[in-house]
């Protein structure tokens, strides 16, 4: 090890010396780098959930542009749009279909006390070419009263009880009074805005939510002739729509709105993002007590070498090469151990969490920066390193 | 031996007077505080001698061999080492300056993370760093000399006081400086290895003209001196050769 850094750094590998003479020190930083990398970790990792769950939802949808309320920032929220907009969309040259889109939560609540807040998506069963390839064979079988499709991956269920499901074994439960019949399942996960999805028909949709109005829909899912540019089709449908408070957006750009509005502007996206930034700055703080202890405990080495004539570009060379190599022997327990906690947080929540090459890459270099930016700072004490002392 | 980079356009060391101090004043502190510890302080040093410089505590001894050595900025008068004038010279040309010296501290400020051998080699790195297996053999050949070839890969923590300081003055000597200077190095040696060391710089300077100065109470080395200082309130008060 110290003959392939010598070989890499062109002289002896002073500052990995020092580091590996004191094991106390180095396993200290290593620990703290380490805690640093957890923190972030676990923190980008909630908040790649919430863009991986928002993806999910609509990733469950097959559309090319959606019209919604000017306040409707995510696919749950905000006001409805009047049935009537979808007539006046058809009317708009290049625009080949559109569909009504219902959503709403409902929670299926069970007699041991559990429950599945389920977001129910309400939609047109002889539409299923608006829902994800792997679902639109389920759109035909919801036009039968009160059935439903439910999501398997949802937090309090059984999966092994849903995968059995059939035609002629459906599930029944009970929704805000209506008894369901289940009859098939898919896999996507709980978000954060409920704990799972279901399917289910609008006609279905309006007996659970008997206080919506079917001429008011949450949002209305647009397709375009094949032959049609998708440019100019939408901006017909915002010229068309200009004035009237509502947003017509491609879907993609919808989808990208959601993500961006739920990790910047709300507390859950704040809170994540402020704990990244204050792992960073531990992380920044131990390494930086770490590395100037350790720059005050060999002032009078350094001074003899500054007497021999060393430079301070080789001073600085130390301490960096100290904060490289720290920042190295602290990631490596730190994504272990996140990897651990990532698989518990997943298996705890439901929530699709997820360790991506790219998070890893970034926080490993993001840990590099960290570290020299510690050590940059911990250079600071070389000036007191003065040869004239040592006489 | 890795001899240390000499610029070309420098005179020959035998030309020049190794060290020439002219009317040199030197103060500490600030204002109030402000009190001279030299002064008007003229020495000549020839190369290839050993001189040592004497006198009481707070004489000022100290104060001349780190001016001399590069490790302080001279304020008043001129101290020239090797030709090269250290008054007002730049941090970055001093840095150059001591690549050509060597220091033996009274301590032996050995770096307790590297081993005997490669604290030496830290001598030899600072002329630059290609050939490494070149420097192990030069550090492992002068801590041979030195009596130190069992110890090579010892930790200073797992040296006698008398090994750490002979290390450190292998370290001093493996670049083959031009000038020495040591204060007091032989204070934490037995009298064998004292002698060793003194005989070594006298060596030294026979064969390749290394002038020495050093700070010593010991009478032993005074009769091998080729020339005794003696300090005293900040002057030079005698100068004599044995």
């Amino acid at each position: 090890m110290t003959a392939l850094l010598g070989a890499l750094i062109g002289r002896l590998p002073i500052g990995w010396l020092q580091l590996i003479h004191s094991r106390t020190r180095l396993a200290a930083a290593m620990a703290g780098v380490a805690f640093a990398n957890i923190l972030v970790l676990v923190q980008l990792g909630i908040m790649g959930s919430l863009n991986n769950s928002i993806l999910i939802s609509y990733g469950l949808l097959n559309a090319d542009i959606m019209i919604s309320a000017e306040n409707a920032n995510t696919l749950t929220e905000g006001d409805n749009v009047a049935r009537q907009r979808m007539f006046q969309a058809l009317g708009v040259p290049g625009v080949q279909s559109a569909m009504p889109f219902y959503v709403a939560t409902a929670d299926w609540e069970r007699a041991d006390g559990t429950s599945t807040a389920f977001v129910t998506f309400g939609i047109d069963p002889e539409k299923g070419d608006y829902l994800d390839a792997g679902l639109a064979p389920f759109a035909p079988r919801l036009r039968l009263r009160d059935s439903a499709v439910v999501d398997r991956l949802a937090r309090n269920m059984d999966a092994s009880a849903l995968e059995t499901l059939g035609p002629d074994d459906p599930l029944r439960f009970e929704v805000r009074g209506v008894t369901l019949s289940a009859i098939d399942s898919f896999a996507a996960g709980g978000g954060f805005a409920g704990d799972g999805y279901m399917l289910v028909s609008d006609q279905t949709f309006h007996r659970i939510f008997p206080n919506r109005s079917t001429g008011a829909p949450d949002h209305i899912l647009i397709k375009i002739a094949p032959d049609a540019d998708p440019g100019v089709v939408l901006a017909a449908l915002q010229a068309q729509f200009d004035g009237t408070g509502l947003r017509v957006r491609s879907f993609a750009d919808a989808a990208l709105e959601d993500q961006d509005y739920q990790t910047t502007e709300r507390p859950t996206g704040l809170i994540f993002g402020f704990g990244v930034v204050i792992g960073v700055l531990v992380g920044i703080v131990i390494v930086y007590q770490i590395l100037s202890t350790d720059v005050a405990d060999h002032l009078a080495e350094y001074a003899t070498f500054k007497a021999m004539g060393y430079g301070q570009s080789m001073f600085l060379g130390i301490v960096l090469e100290q904060a490289v190599i720290l920042g190295i022997l602290g990631f490596v327990p730190g994504i272990a151990v996140s990897w651990l906690l990532y698989e518990m947080l997943g298996a705890m929540t439901g929530l699709p969490v997820e360790l991506t090459f790219a998070t890893t890459a970034a926080v490993f270099v993001g840990t590099i920066i960290a570290c020299l930016v510690s050590g940059a700072i911990a250079t600071r004490r070389l000036a007191a390193a003065d040869p004239a002392d040592l006489f | 031996m890795n001899a240390p980079a000499r610029n070309p356009a420098l005179p020959a060391v035998a030309e020049v007077p190794a060290i020439r101090v002219a009317g040199l004043n030197h103060w500490f502190g600030e204002g109030e505080a402000r009190k001279q510890a030299l002064f008007d302080v003229d020495l000549t040093v020839r190369p290839g001698s050993l001189t040592v410089l004497m006198g009481p505590s707070g004489s000022g001894k100290t104060t001349v061999l780190t001016l001399m050595g590069c490790l302080r900025e001279v304020q008043d008068g001129s101290v020239e080492l090797l030709g090269h004038e250290l008054n007002g010279a730049r941090e970055a040309d001093l840095v150059l300056y001591r690549r050509r010296l060597g220091f033996i501290f009274q301590a032996h400020n050995l770096h307790g993370s590297l081993t005997a051998r490669q604290n030496v080699m830290m001598g030899l790195q600072v002329h630059g760093h290609r050939d490494e297996a070149t420097q192990r053999k030069a550090a492992a050949h002068i801590l041979g000399a030195l009596g130190l070839g069992d110890r090579l890969d010892y930790l200073p923590g797992n040296l006698s006081g008398g090994q750490k300081q002979r290390v450190a003055v292998a370290r001093a000597l493996v670049g083959n400086p031009a000038v020495v200077f040591a204060d007091e190095p032989t204070a934490a040696l037995d009298k064998e290895s004292g002698m060793t060391v003194v005989r070594m710089l006298k060596e030294l300077g026979r064969q390749r003209g290394t002038t020495t100065m050093m700070v010593t109470h010991d009478n032993r080395i005074l009769e091998l001196a080729d020339r005794i200082v003696t300090m005293e309130d900040g002057r030079t008060v005698k100068d004599t050769a044995p």
